[in-house]
């Protein structure tokens, strides 16, 4: 019993919960979203900063975000941040594809930790059908707002092709 | 105690889902009987042995299950009918749910009936009411061009009546509003209200989705305050899920238009247009959830028969040693009345530096369930700054020693999440 609690709530996740990175809104963003989950009413408003990289690629720059939740959300959120900030978003992309398919594993998958990093604390979470969508709340913010940003700067966007 | 049911453990065992254990061993506590109540084995039974024995589809069959059926069904309507003390049987129309008796009401008086509202018009509701009593009026008053207003909140978690003359006016239509809160226990002055609602000749709808289960109702009582229309759900009166119950005043129901046409609910039909079935029919279309109005019949007679104040006086014996339980916890807020006389059995409350999530996590390892989240209500958390909260909800089979476990619980969550 408690190591099922234990495995969902992993040290680092209580870390990250109780010293979130990145946290609070800054400028400059191209996007901004606010996702909230309806069942639990947990929010976040979430901002994406993206800019050219060396090579020409989009790179992300900042994401900065409000959120409201519980530990699990929160810690996720900050986790996150950590991720995707400074990194080109292609990979960035496929960092969020590797957390998705951990997080609908049902508990059956292996975290790689060369590409996660922090984020390996989750995998207790996803033998937990009714925190999924806690974990995967800021991931789907931020997956939304870059997709926008890439969007609203034809700059970007030529970048991209 | 003072006040428990005095046959608590035999009444425990009326409830086979109370035995059951959960993961690593633990005893079920359950403590979100607001959310849903458990179904006691009269219940269980009454449901299977009508589908063993007497299956049928109703008021269409010629033939002898066809007869039962129909009897079991029309008995289970006596049966609500008697619960709520309603003046005639014929005002008992089974719904889906709450919400849908609610949403009935919400939509017919869009169409023309001398209860029609319109532009100019006014509904008024509460901050307190659950989405339910909520969304069916933003959708009336956007659809028909009325304005929707609201009674506000006090600090201490009352409705704030200071302004019940400048919102109930001449130009109020309805006024809706829950007898007692899902979220804050409070219990409302509905009979109060519903005089002065009368005073301006607004349809006074009432949601007892919370207090059907808690107290007892007297329907000749209430529409003799003004009270027209009553909803309440099956499943929080340890009925099933799948059937609800409106009570309209019969004038009322009458002068309502149909909600949904189809089968039952037609004196004839003709290419051309019907004409409709007298009441209820008039308002139950299709083939209607049979054997969960008949489980709703079986149930309710089993609360009558434990005495409506006998859960009552329980009720409130459990809901004040939760209120003091919960009050020797370190950093917890009760939302919502500390006077157990004055409130429904659910307690919302917070507990700082722990969300709401966490602390229904923790305490489910340890076999407690309870809700974690804005329950449908989130008007009410918004006008308290409060996110989300956790609520914990009794009923006639919930004993001290199941508060005991959650207060214990809620002591192990804040060393879990090293709190304080």
């Amino acid at each position: 019993m408690s190591t099922d609690l234990d495995s969902l709530y992993q040290e680092i996740i209580l870390d990250h919960y109780k010293n979130p990175h990145h946290a609070g809104l800054r400028a400059p963003f191209e996007a901004e979203v606010h996702h909230v989950n309806p069942t639990c009413g947990d929010e976040v408003t979430l901002r994406v900063h993206l800019d050219d990289g060396p090579d020409g690629r989009p790179v992300v720059v900042d994401v900065s975000y409000d959120a409201l939740g519980c530990s699990i959300s929160q810690a996720s959120a900050s986790v996150l941040t950590d991720l995707v900030i400074g990194r080109p978003v292609e990979e960035a992309m496929q960092t969020h594809e590797v957390f998705l398919e951990l997080m609908q594993g049902k508990g059956q998958v292996e975290p790689d930790e060369d590409v996660l990093e922090d984020g390996i604390a989750f995998a207790g979470v996803a033998k937990f059908p009714a925190r999924v969508k806690c974990a995967l709340l800021s991931w789907m913010a931020w997956k939304d707002a870059t997709a926008q940003a890439l969007q609203s700067d034809p700059a970007l966007q030529e970048e991209k092709s | 105690m003072d006040g428990l049911l005095p046959e608590l453990e035999v009444i425990r065992k009326d409830f086979p889902i109370l035995e059951r254990t959960l993961a690593g061993g633990q005893r079920l506590v359950y403590l979100d009987s607001a959310n849903t109540s458990q179904k006691p084995q009269v219940v269980i039974d009454t449901m299977v042995d009508h589908l063993e024995r007497h299956n049928a589809n109703i008021a269409r069959a010629m033939h002898q299950l066809g007869a039962e059926s129909t009897e079991a069904f029309e008995a289970a309507r006596d049966k609500v009918a008697a619960f709520v003390k309603a003046p005639s049987r014929d005002e008992i129309v089974f719904t889906k749910n709450a919400s849908e008796a609610l949403n009935l009401v919400a939509n017919t008086l869009a169409w023309k009936s001398p209860f029609q509202v319109g532009e100019g018009d006014e509904v008024v509701i509460t901050e307190m009411e659950h989405h339910s009593n909520i969304v069916p009026w933003q959708l009336l008053t956007e659809r028909t061009g009325a304005t929707l207003r609201w009674f506000g909140l006090t600090d201490d978690g009352q409705l704030d009546l200071s302004d019940i003359d400048q919102l109930v006016t001449e130009r109020t239509k309805v006024v809706s509003l829950t007898w007692v809160s899902n979220m804050l226990g409070t219990i409302n002055p509905v009979a109060e209200i519903a005089r002065r609602a009368k005073q301006v000749g607004a349809l006074v709808v009432v949601d007892a989705s919370q207090a059907a289960p808690q107290l007892p109702i007297d329907l000749g009582e209430l529409s003799a305050a003004g009270v027209d229309v009553l909803v309440f759900t099956g499943h929080k009166v340890v009925g099933p899920t799948g059937i609800g119950v409106l009570w309209g005043r019969r004038e009322v129901l009458e002068a309502l238009p149909p909600f949904l046409g189809g089968g039952e609910m037609i004196a004839t039909v003709r290419m051309e247009r019907s004409t409709y079935a007298g009441i209820p029919h008039k308002f139950e279309a299709g083939t209607p959830p049979i054997v969960e109005a008949i489980g709703l019949g079986a149930a309710v007679d089993y609360l009558g028969h434990i005495g409506m104040d006998a859960i009552h006086r329980h009720e409130q014996a459990i809901t004040a040693y939760a209120l003091k339980g919960l009050q020797s916890v370190p950093g917890l807020t009760v939302l919502g009345p500390l006077d157990a006389t004055q409130r429904g059995g659910a307690i919302s409350f917070e507990l700082e530096g722990v969300h709401p999530h966490d602390i229904a996590q923790v305490l489910d390892s340890r076999g407690i369930a309870v809700r974690a989240g804005h329950h449908c209500a989130k008007p009410a958390h918004a006008r308290y700054g409060v996110q989300s909260s956790t609520r914990m909800s009794s009923y006639l089979y919930t004993t001290p020693a199941e508060i005991d476990a959650l207060v214990e619980g809620l002591h192990h969550t804040r060393s879990y999440f090293k709190v304080g």
